[in-house]
């Protein structure tokens, strides 16, 4: 990596004079070479910084043709998106004006570029983030969504989207500027990539408050989400996931309202067709909604969603999903001995013991395993049950299993 | 004479007399200067203290007058507080109590009302049966139309293709790629080539459709299409042997856009247009409907409008003018009259009369 970084300056050196070239067309092609290095390695990306190259390219930025704009532009957003340091530089140059100049220009394409060069400068942190939001991008970038090509939709959406996701102010401003209703027009396009960045960034404006939530839901989203869970693309379905489980983990009447509008079923169908992480945030929101209240937890267990959670909880390899399981089940079958039935009649108990017990599982596993163990027993009154419990059981937990039989049976 | 000797004789004495009492005032002038001073300055402080005595009884009197004011108010004040916090107070805890009330009965009726709560699950399973099958419906549907334009976008490719490759046809002495004498039937392919026409280079050019893909047709209405550009005039070939013009003069006339004069550009009937356009305008923005009649002043027969307190229907209320006192004859039926005068008083009969006959003016 040193002689990369060694060679990056010196190819620094070569490629700047070729940038104040008097032939146009050279001048385009050394910036394009230098985004395309820029892109490839962060060392790289290091040596366009200290080769004090982005004055150049920020200054031109703002008086060339629009293919040297396209140009610098992508080796601004190269360079950015390494790390936050190197963003940081970038924004030190100044960069933020022009980038938001050109975002004003007629050029789809120019505008792609700087929407997507903002976009990865405010994904790092909330300080680059409000730098972007100073320097005046969000109403252009909400205007940018509303063009018609789909390209600059979707970065005008994934932009928004990392802008909106590091704080609630942050999201208070997006939505200020009217993003919602535009970002909400969209969930019926046919194209995959903008449906994901669309939700995606939905879900960030909704998981800062309740507010923002019912600001988000105000915007008659649902039931046209739950369409979307029907989609092809895996990564769509698994933002809209997302999207309804930041809905619904902030009040009971928000999880009422989705309950109403059938998404649990929807959610449980998901689940049941995907395999994998992209199941996590549809286990999560079951969890959610079965935590806030009693009757939604029963609304949860009448959708079938307890046979869907064992399955998952049996098949699938990765730790921290099955820890997600066992919390919503955990969550469901902890309010009374009806939702504690429910859940051990699906055979979950003697599951959620041997995940307690394994050495493999990693430490949050075992804790919420263990947890949710406790809850449910605490209330389960079910002794066919409770029967297989006794035989494998280790004391702190047999204590509980034995509790519960003194409380239910004579015999 | 005698008188004089004798005064002469105590003129020295004299002398010496007034020059020593000048000498002792001389002496005592300081001393008594000083004592006069003292005594004046004595009394100048005590007229002093005694203005400074009745300001400062003013003052005190303003400063009284002035704290018990502000005490008043503060108290005022602190009054009116209290009675604000005992009023919250008070409407706080008959709050309290509706709020009692109306959460028992709606627990009561709703939260813990277990046939509700068995109603609404029940009616939650239908829904979700109903959104279950509508989703499937969905997906299948949406699988359905993907599939068809994955077909139709097939199709059109392999015919394009097929138009393009169009001389790969067989024919009767060679058979074509496609067409194999070792099978039993020609490709696809081939029944596709002996149905295209082939392309025309012009064809070609227009085909190139950059905008698929990054334009979204199938939202609302029409495409985004980039404006018009008017057609540029040919580009002059060599000019022609003989007695041509040069061919780009020629064509530079042929082509120069119309650019009629003032005079003909203007319509015939652009005054009245004009005089039409300034009515209108006006018409817009008058205030006042009412034309000028000038001279109008000859046929006065304009009604005289009635004042709205004289005219109105009801007419006058005679309380305030007439009479400032209700009365109701009613009322009063079994009463006698007031007594309004009293019995005199014979003593003022008698004023201004007993001594002089001023008082008769009386």
């Amino acid at each position: 990596e040193q002689t990369l970084s060694l060679f990056g300056l010196g190819v620094m050196s070569l490629l700047r004079p070729l940038l104040l070239d008097v032939v146009p067309t050279i001048q385009q092609t050394a910036a394009l070479a230098l985004g395309r290095l820029a892109n490839y390695n962060d060392n790289l990306a290091e040596a366009v910084v200290k080769g004090d190259i982005l004055p150049q390219l920020v200054y031109s930025l703002a008086e060339q043709n629009r293919f040297y704009k396209k140009a610098a532009a992508f080796v601004l957003r190269a360079v950015a998106k390494h790390s936050p340091e190197l963003a940081q530089a970038v924004v030190d140059c100044g960069a933020l004006d022009a980038l938001v100049i050109s975002l004003e220009e007629f050029d789809p394409g120019v505008k792609e570029a700087a929407a997507w060069a903002l976009g990865y400068i405010a994904r790092h942190n909330g300080e680059l983030s409000q730098a972007v939001v100073d320097a005046g991008a969000i109403p252009l970038l909400v205007l940018c969504i509303q063009e018609p090509e789909v390209a600059l939709k979707r970065i005008a959406a994934s932009a928004l989207s990392d802008i909106s996701k590091h704080s609630p102010e942050l999201a208070q401003t997006v939505v200020d500027a009217g993003a919602i209703a535009h970002l909400s027009q969209m969930i019926l396009n046919p194209d995959a990539k903008l449906k994901r960045q669309v939700f995606s960034a939905l879900s960030q404006i909704s998981k800062h408050s309740v507010d923002l939530a019912e600001m988000v839901v105000e915007a008659e989203i649902f039931p046209a989400v739950l369409a979307c869970l029907k989609d092809p693309d895996e990564y769509v379905k698994k933002n809209v996931a997302t999207l309804i489980r930041e809905i619904t983990k902030h009040t009971p009447e928000l999880s009422q309202l989705i309950v109403n509008a059938g998404g649990v079923a929807a959610v449980i169908d998901y689940i049941g067709d995907s395999r994998g992480n992209v199941r996590l945030p549809g286990i999560m929101m079951l969890g959610y909604v079965a935590a806030h209240s009693e009757n939604l937890a029963m609304a949860v267990i009448v959708s079938k969603g307890v046979p869907q959670l064992a399955i998952c909880l049996s098949e699938e390899p990765e730790d921290h999903i099955k820890a997600a399981t066992a919390w919503a089940l955990g969550q469901i079958g902890r309010h009374t001995p009806e939702h504690a039935r429910a859940v051990a009649v699906a055979n979950v108990l003697p599951r959620l013991l041997s995940l307690y017990m394994e050495s493999e599982s990693s430490e949050d596993l075992q804790v919420k395993a263990k947890k949710a163990l406790k809850s449910i027993l605490q209330k389960c009154t079910y002794l066919p049950a409770l029967e297989p419990l006794l035989h494998e059981a280790p004391p702190n937990i047999l204590k509980h299993v034995v509790g519960q039989f003194s409380k239910v049976g004579k015999k | 004479m005698a008188t004089v000797v004798k005064l002469q004789r105590k003129i020295n004495g004299i002398k010496e007399e007034c020059f020593n009492r000048n000498r002792v005032a001389e002496e005592n002038r300081r001393k008594e200067h000083k004592a006069a001073l003292l005594i004046q300055s004595w009394f100048r402080g005590c007229r002093v203290r005694a203005y400074l005595r009745h300001l400062q009884r003013k003052a005190t009197t303003i400063q009284k007058i002035w704290r018990g004011y502000l005490g008043r108010m503060y108290f005022r004040r602190m009054v009116k507080t209290a009675y604000f916090i005992m009023k919250m107070n008070f409407y706080n805890e008959m709050a309290v109590r509706i709020q009692k009330r109306w959460r028992a009965y709606y627990v009561r009726k709703y939260v813990h009302n277990y046939y509700a709560l068995k109603q609404y699950l029940e009616g939650l399973t239908m829904t979700n049966e109903i959104v279950r099958r509508e989703l499937e419906e969905f997906a299948v549907i949406k699988s359905r139309e993907r599939e068809k334009t994955a077909l139709e976008s097939g199709e059109r490719k392999k015919d394009y293709l097929a138009r393009k490759m169009h001389y790969l046809v067989s024919t009767e002495q060679i058979a074509g790629v496609f067409n194999s004498p070792y099978k039993l039937f020609p490709d696809e392919m081939e029944f596709r080539l002996r149905g295209a026409k082939p392309l025309s280079p012009k064809a070609s050019r227009s085909r190139k459709d950059g905008t698929e893909g990054t334009v979204e047709t199938s939202t609302l209405g029409t495409p985004f299409t980039l404006p018009q550009i008017e057609h540029l005039p040919p580009i002059p070939k060599k000019k022609p042997q003989g007695p041509f013009r040069d061919p780009a003069e020629v064509l530079l006339q042929r082509y120069k856009p119309l650019e009629p004069t003032l005079r003909v550009a203007t319509s015939i009937t652009s005054v009245e247009e004009a005089r039409e356009e300034l009515k209108r305008k006006e018409w817009g923005s008058q205030v006042n409907d009412e034309l000028f009649h000038h001279f109008s002043n000859a046929n006065k027969n304009r009604r005289h409008e009635l004042m709205l307190h004289t005219s109105s229907k009801f007419g006058h209320v005679d309380y305030g003018t007439k009479h400032f006192r209700e009365e109701n004859p009613e009322k009063l039926k079994g009463k006698k009259d007031f007594k309004r005068v009293f019995t005199t008083v014979q003593v003022f009969d008698k004023f201004g009369k007993t001594y002089s006959s001023a008082g008769k003016a009386v």
